[in-house]
């Protein structure tokens, strides 16, 4: 009897022990991003990065899909879920609705969506608070700028943009309260994330009003954005990833989203085990977004501009300083 | 300059365009070759992933619905002369018609909402090719320019709606709220499963059964009436058409009311089949899609329908392919596509020659014997 108790037990570990291998062979990530793309050089990009870290430091080989048209996206989150994915990770706001119904239908996969909101059990919801980077690179753009005129260029006019747009204006009337902003959209269709030609052109005509420093929060067509400053010989900001790189000596920081972070971390998680549901908001507190500052911008971003920030960036982790946000 | 080649119909209608889709699939073949992956295995996954399953079908044929309207709504506008390019806004405005009648109407049975749904997406459709259309008849303003300029404008105004008015309260994505479940366009699975059918669950729905009704009524209406002869004419010669009596600049407005009215119908499948909510740019670029396919269908309802399966199909079918096989990205299925375009659109008549030439010797030797 002990005896059969013991092959029992033994049994039962060396099943479980399969089955726990099974497991972890398994564990198939899934992204998809959005309309952008993942070499958009801006936020798709990041959480591209963030995927490509997990598959270097893991060795998990994770799958990817760039949408075309609306519909795509539920397909292939519903497929990727057949086909045994564990972890899928939608990249933006516009995923919202697919991920509320393919995780109704597919309880068991874990989905995590940034950008947005899906209360579900099986769902974690990543925010950014874009509002506090974009305060500091107002500030960072009021301080720099000598005509005392920054611009801003979006990519559509949507809630998303506008959140940049209200954090950065704040951040710029902080320091210097008779700034004055030109704010210009790219477009009103998806296509506005992609036009590097029209983002140099609402560049330059911001600069023909006589601003010298300009923010984009507008994907793919801020990398026209910066271009255009560059060949002006003025300044520009980037976002979401770290452009200072991409013109060193005129890139004067870029507004940092930590997609990149959120997508690893949600992997991890999942992979080892402690992946939560719920919603996360990541701000300055949590390092979730933050101001770039590296051997790139060394020579534009002044030490006394650093200490500056660097102190509105404490108060506002703090709350001494309170940002507002915009609430569709 | 001799005549254009002249082809025995069954040639004109079946052979040239499978010849050229062949091209087109050889031509993609080389280009999948180049990226270093199999173009057999590839055309069997493109070809599995639009056909191969019931639920590949039923995403094959749910794209070609929206294929279907805007290739008629092309169709009409060039049988009556004009190049309607504005498929895309006129599908636009008109999903905002069927999404505001299933907004407010949700609460009432089915039955009821669905014609206003049809009815609001034909209208707002050809109310917003009507401005064109004026243009156009009165003063001349080239309907291609003009229209091409009302998709922008389209844009803009949803945008704006969808930002500033519909919007669902306290959500990032500009987009309305849910309708109610009243006003779903039933999909085809529960059709099916009520008369005993299993099928899939996919988003093809009813909107597809109304796309072909509106293939056979531009037929009636193109081919079998006093309406449709006149535009026709009016199409093909207007300073003829105005001896024979008719009044081209009123063909021109009604056509493009037409013309609009079923790029309009494009929110019954998108919006009340499939997302069940107005959302930014839920067109996806089916207006231009339909240009392609009307001219691959010959402005023909019944080449329409082939053509935008076809479509349907490569959207489909590539899908699958990026899905499957990292390498192929989507630009890549992008690439196919304007193959699949260019060989039976461009370079249509490269084949037409040859083959009329290589016909007519059979033929010859026929008659010889």
């Amino acid at each position: 009897m002990p005896m059969m108790s013991s092959r029992l037990c033994l049994a039962l570990l060396l099943a479980l022990g399969v089955a726990a291998h099974a497991a972890a062979k398994d564990f198939l990530p899934v992204i998809v991003y959005d309309f952008g793309g993942k070499f958009d050089r801006s936020f798709n990009q990041s959480a591209s990065e963030g995927a490509q870290k997990f598959k270097a430091d893991t060795g998990v080989a994770y799958r990817e899909f760039e949408i075309t048209n609306a519909a795509q996206r539920e397909q292939f989150m519903a497929q990727a879920a057949k086909r045994g994915a564990t972890i899928i990770v939608a990249i933006g706001f516009t995923q919202a609705s697919a991920v509320e119904k393919v995780a109704r239908q597919f309880p068991e996969v874990k989905f995590t969506i940034v950008d947005a909101v899906v209360d579900l059990p099986n769902v974690q919801s990543i925010n950014f608070r874009e509002q506090e980077s974009s305060f500091l690179c107002g500030m960072a753009a009021a301080l720099a700028s000598k005509t005392g005129k920054i611009g801003f260029v979006g990519g559509m006019d949507i809630p998303l943009i506008r959140k940049f747009a209200l954090g950065y204006v704040e951040g710029a009337k902080y320091v210097n309260p008779q700034v004055e902003v030109f704010e210009n959209m790219t477009g009103t269709t998806p296509a506005a994330w992609g036009d590097p030609t029209k983002g140099a052109e609402l560049a330059k005509s911001q600069f023909g009003r006589g601003a010298d420093v300009v923010f984009h929060a507008a994907g793919a067509t801020g990398i026209g954005v910066m271009q255009a400053a560059a060949d002006a010989g003025l300044l520009s900001i980037g976002c979401d990833s770290n452009q200072d790189y991409l013109h060193p000596g005129s890139v004067l920081t870029s507004a940092l989203k930590r997609v990149d972070v959120a997508v690893d971390k949600a992997f991890t998680d999942a992979r080892n085990g402690t992946w939560k549901p719920g919603q996360l908001v990541l701000g300055l507190a949590e390092n979730g977004v933050d101001y770039s500052f590296d051997e790139h911008n060394r020579t534009v971003l002044t030490p006394a501009m650093k200490q500056r920030l660097d102190q509105a960036r404490a108060d506002i982790v703090s709350g001494k300083i309170k940002v507002s946000e915009y609430k569709p | 300059m001799s005549t254009p080649a002249k082809l025995p119909r069954w040639a004109e209608l079946f052979l040239l365009p499978a010849i050229n889709l062949l091209v087109a699939l050889l031509l993609a073949g080389v280009v999948i070759k180049v990226m270093g992956e199999s173009p057999w295995a590839a055309l069997k996954l493109m070809t599995g992933g639009a056909f191969g399953s019931q639920e590949s079908i039923g995403y094959t044929l749910y794209y070609a619905t929206n294929f279907i309207f805007t290739g008629l709504a092309v169709a009409v506008a060039y049988h009556a002369g004009l190049f309607n390019i504005g498929a895309e806004g006129q599908a636009y405005i008109g999903g905002l018609g069927v999404g505001l009648v299933c907004l407010w109407l949700g609460a009432w049975p089915f039955w009821l909402v669905l014609p206003l749904a049809i009815l609001a997406g034909a209208l707002f459709g050809a109310g917003w090719a009507f401005i064109p259309a004026w243009l156009q008849a009165r003063r001349g303003s080239h309907i291609v320019i003009t229209t091409i300029m009302f998709n922008f404008i389209a844009a803009a105004v949803m945008t704006w709606l969808l930002v500033n008015v519909l919007i669902k309260p306290g959500q990032q994505s500009p987009e309305s709220r849910e309708f109610a479940p009243n006003a779903f366009m039933p999909a085809l699975h529960e059709l099916l499963a009520k008369v005993g059918i299993t099928f899939t669950s996919t988003p093809l729905n009813l909107a597809f059964v109304l796309a072909l009704a509106a293939a056979v009524l531009v037929w009636l209406l193109v081919w079998r009436t006093r309406w449709g002869y006149a535009m026709r004419v009016a199409g093909l010669n207007p300073a003829a058409a105005v001896y024979a009596g008719i009044h081209p600049p009123r063909v021109t407005i009604w056509a493009m009311l037409l013309s609009g009215a079923l790029a309009g119908s494009l929110g019954l499948n998108e919006l009340m089949g499939s997302q069940h909510r107005i959302l930014l740019d839920f067109p996806g670029g089916a207006g231009f899609v339909g240009i392609a396919v009307a001219l691959m269908g010959r402005n023909h309802p019944l080449g329409i329908f082939l053509a935008a399966v076809l479509f349907g199909a490569l959207t489909q079918g590539g899908s699958q392919l990026s899905f499957d096989m990292p390498r192929v990205n989507r630009d890549m299925v992008v690439v196919i596509q304007g193959l699949v375009i260019l060989s039976c659109g461009a370079l249509e008549n490269i084949f037409r020659r040859p083959l009329a030439a290589l016909l007519a010797r059979f033929a010859g030797r026929k008659d010889e014997v």
